[in-house]
C-alpha cells in the first residue's frame, strides 16, 4: 500500500507532503498511492516505547501480544520493548524468539524483548544474556524491571557482562528493604492516609549507587521510570561527571501527584508511586533539559478484579499506551516546555538509540523505513473506556480532559490505524508478512 | 450523616451533635429496658475481615438496644479470592438488604472504597480500616473525657483547651490519627509521644505538638494520658530494640503515674498489654477510664447508628 500524505506539519513546523512507497519514504508519489489529507495533523516518526508490559506469556488475562501491540498501534507506537517478567520469565533465548515472532506476527507494532538480568527475576544468577543477545530477537536491552537488581555485587557484574554483548541494563531503581509493604509515596500524606510510605531515598540511593558502579566498570546504565526531584539532582550530577547514563520519565509523572490516593481508587497505585507536586515539576524541567532523555510508558495492564478492590490488595500499574502522547502533549507541549521536535526525540529517535532499534535516527528520510503517526494536536476528548484498545482497563485518566489524537499510524510501511481507528488484524497480519517477504533480514 | 469513614471530615455541629446524641443514649442504658424502637426493621451488618471481639461486639449491642436487626458477617477467612474479597461480600450484602454495613478491614480506606464504589447503597461505619481511622473509638475516647470533666453537665460542651498527650506507636494506629483530628476539631491541644521510628512521616502538617521524650510529657501537667496498644513484633523490624527498653522509655509505669495528677485521666483503648506500655497499677488505678471507655463505646456506637438510620433523608 501506498501513501500521499498531503500537507502535514513536520515536527520542526514546516508543512510538507509525505510519500510512502513500497514500505519507505520516497521522493514522489507512487502511480495509484491513496492520499491522506494531513492539513492540520502533525506528523511524528512512529513513537519507541522503551517500557511496555504485554503480559504474554503467562499472563494473557491481563494482555496479550495482540491486544498490547493494537493499544500500542493506537497511541501511535510503531515498536515496542516488552519487559521480562512474563510467566516463564524472559530469561532464556526461547522465551524471548517466542515474543519476538508472535510480534512479528501480529503485525501492529515491532515487538522487541526485553531480557531478564537474573534468571526468574530472582536476583540470585545472571540470566542467558549472552544466548538472548544472539537469538533471533537480538536482545540488547536487559531488566529485571518490577524488581530491582538490589544486591550491588550482581549488579556490578551484570552491567560488565552486559557490555560484552553491546547491551544496556534498564535498572528499576527501588531499594527493596527500605519499601517492604509499600503503597504510596512516603510523606505527609501517607501518613495521613495510613498507607505504607516508598520514601523517595529507595529510588534515590539506588540510581546513586548504580551510575557510581556504571562509572567504576565503565557500562552503559538506563535508570527507569525516574519518579522524584532527588534523582533527577542525582541523574544530572552523573550525566555532569560523564557517566554513561540515560534515564526514563513515564507520562503518569509527569502529570498526576500523590494526592490522588486521598480517593483510595487503586487506579492511581503505580510503582514507583505518584509523587509530590514539586517532583513533577522537577521531571518535567529534567525532561525539558535533556536530563531525562525519553518518555517511556510502563503500560501495565491489569485485570479488572486486581484494582477492584482495597488499595493494599490492588495491584501496581497502570495502562498507558493509548493516552501517552495525549498526556506529553499536556504536560509537556501545552506547558511550553517542549516542542514537537522534542517529542520526536523523547519518544522515538532517542529510545530507539537506546534500545538499539535501527531506522529511527532520521525521520522522514527518502529510502528510510517508513514509521509514522499523524496526530491531531488541535482536538480534545474526555478520555474513557472506548479510548482504550488493549485488555487492561486500568487507566488513571478516565473522565480527564486529554488533548490530542491519533488519527494514523504506519508502521514498516503499512496502516496500522487509519481515520483513528485501528486496521483490522488479518490485513495487518498479511501486511506483516509482505513486509517480512520483502525485508528477510528485518 | 450519610457514612462515618473518618473523623477528618467531622465538623465541630456534627461531633458534639453525635457526642449529645451519645448522652441520650447512655440514658437508655441506665433504664430498665434498656431497649429503644427507633431502628426497628433495619438490618446492621457486622462486616469484620479482621478479628476484633471487643469492638463488634459493642456494635452488636449498640444496635439491638435500638431494635434492628444486626447480623455478624465475618468475611475473615474465607474461600474468596484476596482481591475480590470487598466487592463480592458488599454485593452479596447489597442483596440482602443492608440498611447499614459496620466494616473493619486491614486495609487503609477500605471503608472509603466500599462507600464510593457503587457495590452496595447502604450506611457504611468505618470499624477500623488498617493504619488510617478508627472514628468510633476517637468519638468514645472524646465523650469519656468530656463525662470525666463535665459529669451531667455535658451536652454541648467542647474540648476546649484540654491537653491530651498520645504515647505510643503512632506510626501504625488508626485510634491516634481519628484522635487527633477529632480532639483537633473539638479545641483540645493534643501531643503525640514515641519514638522517631514509631511517627509517621510529614508530621509538620498535624496539628499537634512532637515529642520523644515521655517523662517531659508527663512532667507538662497533661489532663490526659492516652496509651497506645505496643506490638512486641515490631521489634523484629527494628522499630525499637526490644520491650525492656520500650517499656523503660515509653511506658506508663507507677514512678511516672504518681507524677500525674489525681484528676489526670489515663485513657487505653485496649487491648492492654499490662507491663509492657501500661503498668497494672497505671491500668487499675482510678485515674484510668479504661472501663468507662468499654461502656461508652456502646452509647456512641447507638448514637452513630442512630444517626445514619433514623435520619435517613433528614439532616446533613
Ligand atoms: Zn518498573
Amino acid at each position: 500500500m501506498n501513501f500521499v500524505i498531503v500537507g502535514a506539519t513536520l515536527p520542526d513546523g514546516k508543512s510538507a507532503d509525505l510519500f510512502v512507497t513500497d514500505g519507505v519514504f520516497a521522493t514522489e508519489a507512487a502511480r495509484g498511492a491513496t492520499t491522506i489529507d494531513a492539513a492540520g495533523l502533525t506528523a511524528l516518526p512512529g513513537l519507541v516505547d522503551l517500557h511496555t508490559h504485554l503480559r504474554e506469556p503467562g499472563y494473557e488475562q491481563s494482555e496479550t501480544i495482540l491486544t498490547g501491540s493494537r493499544a500500542a498501534a493506537a497511541g501511535g507506537f510503531t515498536a515496542v520493548h516488552a519487559m521480562a517478567n512474563t510467566s516463564p520469565v524472559a530469561d532464556t533465548a526461547g522465551v524471548v524468539e517466542q515474543v519476538y515472532s508472535l510480534g512479528a506476527q501480529h503485525g501492529y507494532v515491532t515487538v522487541r524483548p526485553i531480557g531478564a538480568v537474573t534468571m526468574g527475576l530472582a536476583g540470585e544468577r545472571l540470566s542467558e544474556i549472552g544466548a538472548m543477545a544472539g537469538s533471533r530477537a537480538r536482545v540488547t536491552v536487559f531488566s529485571d524491571d518490577g524488581k530491582c537488581v538490589s544486591d550491588a555485587l550482581l549488579m556490578r557484574r551484570a552491567l560488565e557482562y552486559v557490555k560484552t554483548f553491546g547491551g544496556v541494563i534498564a535498572q528499576h531503581a527501588q531499594e527493596p528493604r527500605l519499601t517492604e509493604g509499600a503503597q504510596m509515596n512516603e510523606g505527609a500524606l501517607s501518613g495521613e492516609l495510613g498507607l505504607a510510605g516508598w520514601p523517595a531515598v529507595a529510588e534515590e540511593s539506588i540510581i546513586a549507587r548504580d551510575v557510581l558502579l556504571a562509572q567504576q566498570v565503565g557500562a552503559r546504565l538506563h535508570i527507569c521510570h525516574v519518579s522524584t526531584a532527588g534523582s533527577v539532582d542525582v541523574v544530572r550530577w552523573a550525566k555532569a561527571r560523564g557517566i554513561d547514563v540515560t534515564a526514563e520519565v513515564t507520562p503518569h509523572h509527569l502529570l498526576l501527584t500523590e494526592e490522588l490516593a486521598r480517593s483510595y481508587d487503586s487506579r492511581f497505585k503505580v510503582n514507583p508511586p505518584l509523587r509530590r507536586e514539586e517532583d513533577v515539576h522537577a521531571l518535567r524541567g529534567a525532561l525539558a533539559d535533556g536530563t531525562i532523555d525519553i518518555v517511556a510508558t510502563d503500560h501495565a495492564p491489569h485485570p479488572l478484579e486486581s484494582k477492584e478492590c482495597a488499595w493494599d490488595e490492588a495491584s501496581f500499574g497502570m495502562v498507558g499506551l493509548e493516552s501517552a502522547l495525549s498526556v506529553v502533549q499536556l504536560a509537556m507541549v501545552d506547558a511550553g516546555l517542549i516542542d514537537w521536535a522534542d517529542v520526536a526525540r523523547v519518544f522515538s529517535s532517542k529510545p530507539a538509540e537506546i534500545g538499539g532499534l535501527a531506522g529511527y535516527d532520521h525521520a522522514f528520510v527518502p529510502g528510510g523505513t517508513a514509521n509514522l503517526t499523524l496526530y491531531d494536536a488541535a482536538h480534545q476528548r474526555v478520555f474513557g473506556l472506548g479510548d482504550l484498545r488493549g485488555k487492561g482497563l486500568n487507566t488513571p485518566y478516565l473522565g480527564r480532559e486529554l488533548p490530542g489524537r491519533v488519527v494514523a499510524t504506519i508502521h514498516n510501511g503499512y496502516p496500522t490505524v487509519l481515520d483513528g481507528e485501528l486496521v483490522d488484524a488479518a490485513t495487518v497480519a498479511a501486511d506483516a508478512v509482505n513486509y517480512t517477504s520483502r525485508n528477510p533480514s528485518a | 450523616m450519610r457514612h462515618l469513614l473518618s473523623t477528618k471530615d467531622l465538623d465541630l455541629e456534627t461531633a458534639l451533635g453525635i457526642l449529645d446524641v451519645a448522652e441520650d443514649m447512655a440514658d437508655v442504658a441506665n433504664r430498665e429496658v434498656k431497649k429503644l424502637p427507633t431502628l426497628r426493621g433495619k438490618t446492621v451488618i457486622n462486616l469484620f475481615f479482621e478479628d476484633s471481639t471487643r469492638t463488634r461486639t459493642s456494635f452488636e449491642v449498640a444496635a439491638k438496644r435500638l431494635s434492628a436487626d444486626l447480623i455478624n458477617f465475618s468475611a475473615k477467612g474465607s474461600s474468596v479470592s484476596k482481591g475480590e474479597g470487598l466487592k463480592d461480600t458488599a454485593q452479596t450484602l447489597a442483596a440482602m438488604g443492608a440498611d447499614a454495613v459496620v466494616i473493619r478491614h486491614s486495609a487503609s480506606g477500605a471503608a472509603q472504597v466500599l462507600a464510593s464504589s457503587g457495590w452496595i447503597d447502604a450506611a457504611v461505619l468505618n470499624a477500623g480500616d488498617g493504619t488510617h481511622e478508627h472514628p468510633t473509638q476517637a468519638l468514645l475516647d472524646a465523650y469519656t473525657m468530656r463525662k470525666r470533666l463535665h459529669g451531667d453537665r455535658s451536652r454541648g460542651k467542647s474540648l476546649d483547651g484540654l491537653g491530651v498527650t498520645i504515647v505510643g506507636d503512632i506510626l501504625h494506629s488508626r485510634v491516634a490519627r481519628s484522635n487527633v483530628w477529632l480532639l483537633n476539631t473539638l479545641g483540645a491541644h493534643v501531643t503525640l509521644v514515641a519514638p522517631a521510628t514509631l511517627l509517621p512521616a510529614g508530621l509538620d502538617g498535624w496539628p499537634v505538638t512532637v515529642g520523644y521524650d515521655l517523662d517531659a510529657a508527663v512532667d507538662s501537667n497533661p489532663d490526659v494520658v492516652m496509651m497506645l496498644r505496643i506490638q512486641a513484633e515490631r521489634m523484629h523490624a527494628a522499630f525499637f530494640p526490644n520491650t525492656r527498653e520500650y517499656s523503660r522509655q515509653w511506658g506508663l509505669d507507677d514512678d511516672r503515674l504518681a507524677r500525674l495528677r489525681a484528676d489526670t485521666m489515663v485513657m487505653h483503648p485496649g487491648p492492654m498489654v499490662r507491663g509492657l506500655e501500661i503498668s497494672a497499677a497505671a491500668a487499675d488505678s482510678s485515674r484510668s477510664t479504661v472501663l468507662e471507655q468499654v461502656a461508652n463505646g456502646v452509647s456512641i456506637r447507638m448514637a452513630v447508628l442512630y444517626l445514619l438510620l433514623a435520619s435517613e433523608g433528614g439532616a446533613a
